[in-house]
């Protein structure tokens, strides 16, 4: 199969499926909802399973249950759907299931509008749901790395036991871009016997899992919740995903930005070097985990003197930024979070005034 | 080298699907490609518009605020976006339907009754495809031979429109002159 040009959410959905997950649940709403429709079609003709829940609470219910029964599972939502589904989320974290999650980001807080926002930065990276957990989060910026990370996030959940997030935007689910779809994915959950609720024969072994997340015990939550911070831990050693751009020049000003949004940055820059500014980008592909240090590095070159955030939400990503800059220059922010995604245009402006 | 196109008109006017057809052609000649459609809180029977950007090397931003051809289905949609367009672009102007030029001096401006044209080779839902190959024509954008394979390919499930729709390249092309 060659390049096709594919609507960001129908790519999303083909690449779940020839990531060999055949399980999906939720529930519709702009600007993800071609998700919905091309599964809606598509599940049925390779002996997959669609349900339509009847809210995103009970969707991300459906999802514990497929995991902890260890089948591949995911769903796709936007912000607000996303926030229902936040509790689901902390069960699924606290019982240690792997799951895909995908959010096509829009405007917030509330029902904000339908239009590309970065808003729920703080959402993605900071578990989402109630207690000490995470989600490892994958930000793509064309469709074709949304289709890449989708693939790649079904055996990173396995890997960990633990929900993974693709974190796109508005721009990303509409967009068609051509896409090259990478070859399907064989493998297969391979110790999920060692914990899953898969229906043992009792009368071969009388081992038992249980899949939950109470724990009563003080001591056992206690452990739990190690055993959690120990997979993060681990992420941050083994997972960090980043790109650098323009940043073997002699730069002032160092740009952070994700997904869309940095696609813009790249064309600001390459403007701003036709007119003789150079500045550097840091682009996370994990923005949770946060590449920590190839930003505090970026930022700590010789020559750099300011480092600019640049999202479309109202500077969350900064503390991460400040966090891994260590105070080595001051960091700034730049963005708009009503829909419009800024043009090259008023991200060099932005640069322009610390220069 | 870089180009965007914008196809603007009334919902309904088949806009978005020759911004996805023109897309395609330049993916098959090699090119990168981004096709972003509106999709706000649009009106029924307001406008609905979808820019492509047609690029040599990866495309960066895919929000474009000066595009640099326009193909004006409705006359709000010339009044809204040709003052936008970058100067030496192309302007596609759906004559059938919009009585007042482009008003600008520095644009490559191509009047065309793609309604009139679409209605005399028998159905007036291919203006669309008329203004698409006419501007194809015009700007040199993707090849006719092109353009007419993804005409095709786009049919494909409704293969008895296939004919019209060829016809309805020709004529485009024809118009363009």
């Amino acid at each position: 199969m060659g390049k096709v040009l594919m609507k960001g959410n129908e790519a999303i959905a083909e690449a779940a499926i020839r990531a060999g997950c055949l399980n999906y649940f939720a529930y519709p709403i702009t600007p993800q909802s071609e998700v919905a429709e091309y599964l809606s079609r598509r599940m049925p003709e390779v002996g997959g399973v669609f349900l339509q829940g009847e809210s995103e609470v009970a969707v991300s219910y459906m999802i514990f249950g497929a995991a902890a029964a260890g089948a591949r599972v995911f769903t796709t939502s936007s912000s607000p759907g996303i926030s229902l589904m936040s509790e689901g989320v902390s069960y699924i974290i606290g019982a240690q299931c792997p799951a895909v999650f995908v959010n096509i980001m829009r405007g917030g807080p509330g029902l904000g509008g339908i239009l590309p926002s970065q808003a729920d930065y703080n959402q993605a990276t900071r578990g989402i749901g109630h207690g000490d957990g995470h989600l490892l989060v994958l930000a793509p910026a064309s469709v074709q790395e949304a289709v890449e990370m989708v693939m790649q996030a079904f055996p990173l959940a396995e890997k960990y036991r633990n929900p993974v997030m693709v974190l796109g935007d508005g721009l990303i689910g509409q967009m068609m871009e051509p896409v090259e779809f990478p070859d399907h994915l064989k493998t297969e959950p391979s110790d999920k016997d060692d914990w899953a609720t898969t229906g043992m024969d009792t009368r071969k072994s009388d081992k038992r899992n249980l899949v939950r997340s109470l724990f009563l015990d003080p001591v056992q939550l206690n452990e739990n919740n190690l055993a959690l911070k120990r997979k993060y831990e681990q992420m941050k050693k083994e997972e960090v995903r980043f790109e650098q751009y323009n940043t073997d020049s002699d730069y002032k000003v160092l740009i952070v930005s994700y997904g869309t949004m940095s696609r813009v940055c790249k064309t600001a820059i390459d403007m701003l070097g036709e007119q003789g500014f150079a500045v550097g980008l840091v682009r996370p592909l994990t923005v949770f985990p946060f590449p920590e240090e190839a930003v505090n590095k970026a930022a700590a070159k010789k020559g750099c003197e300011a480092v600019l955030s640049v999202e479309m939400s109202m500077g969350q990503m900064v503390d991460d930024i400040e966090r891994s800059v260590r105070g080595s220059c001051p960091v700034h922010w730049y963005g708009k979070c009503g829909g419009e995604v800024p043009t090259p245009e008023e991200v060099i402006e932005a640069v322009k005034q610390l220069m | 080298m870089q180009s965007e196109v914008m196809f603007a008109g009334f919902g309904g006017q088949g806009i978005l699907l020759i911004g996805k057809i023109l897309a395609h052609a330049a993916m098959e000649e090699g090119f990168e490609v981004a096709w972003i459609p509106s999709y706000g809180p649009e009106m029924r029977g307001g406008t609905a518009y979808c820019t492509v950007v047609i690029s040599d090397r990866p495309i960066g931003s895919p929000i474009i605020k000066n595009p640099l051809h326009l193909v004006a289905m409705n006359r709000p949609s010339l009044e809204k976006f040709a003052p936008a367009v970058k100067p030496n672009g192309v302007i596609l102007v759906n004559s059938s339907l919009i009585d007042i030029d482009c008003g600008r001096q520095d644009v490559d401006e191509l009047r065309v009754p793609v309604v009139d044209i679409a209605q005399k080779i028998g159905n007036p839902r291919a203006a669309n495809i008329v203004a698409l190959a006419a501007f194809v024509a015009r700007s040199r954008i993707v090849s006719i031979d092109t353009l007419k394979k993804c005409v095709e390919h786009e049919f494909q499930k409704k293969a008895k429109l296939i004919p019209l729709n060829l016809k309805a390249v020709e004529e485009g092309v024809k118009a363009a002159g």
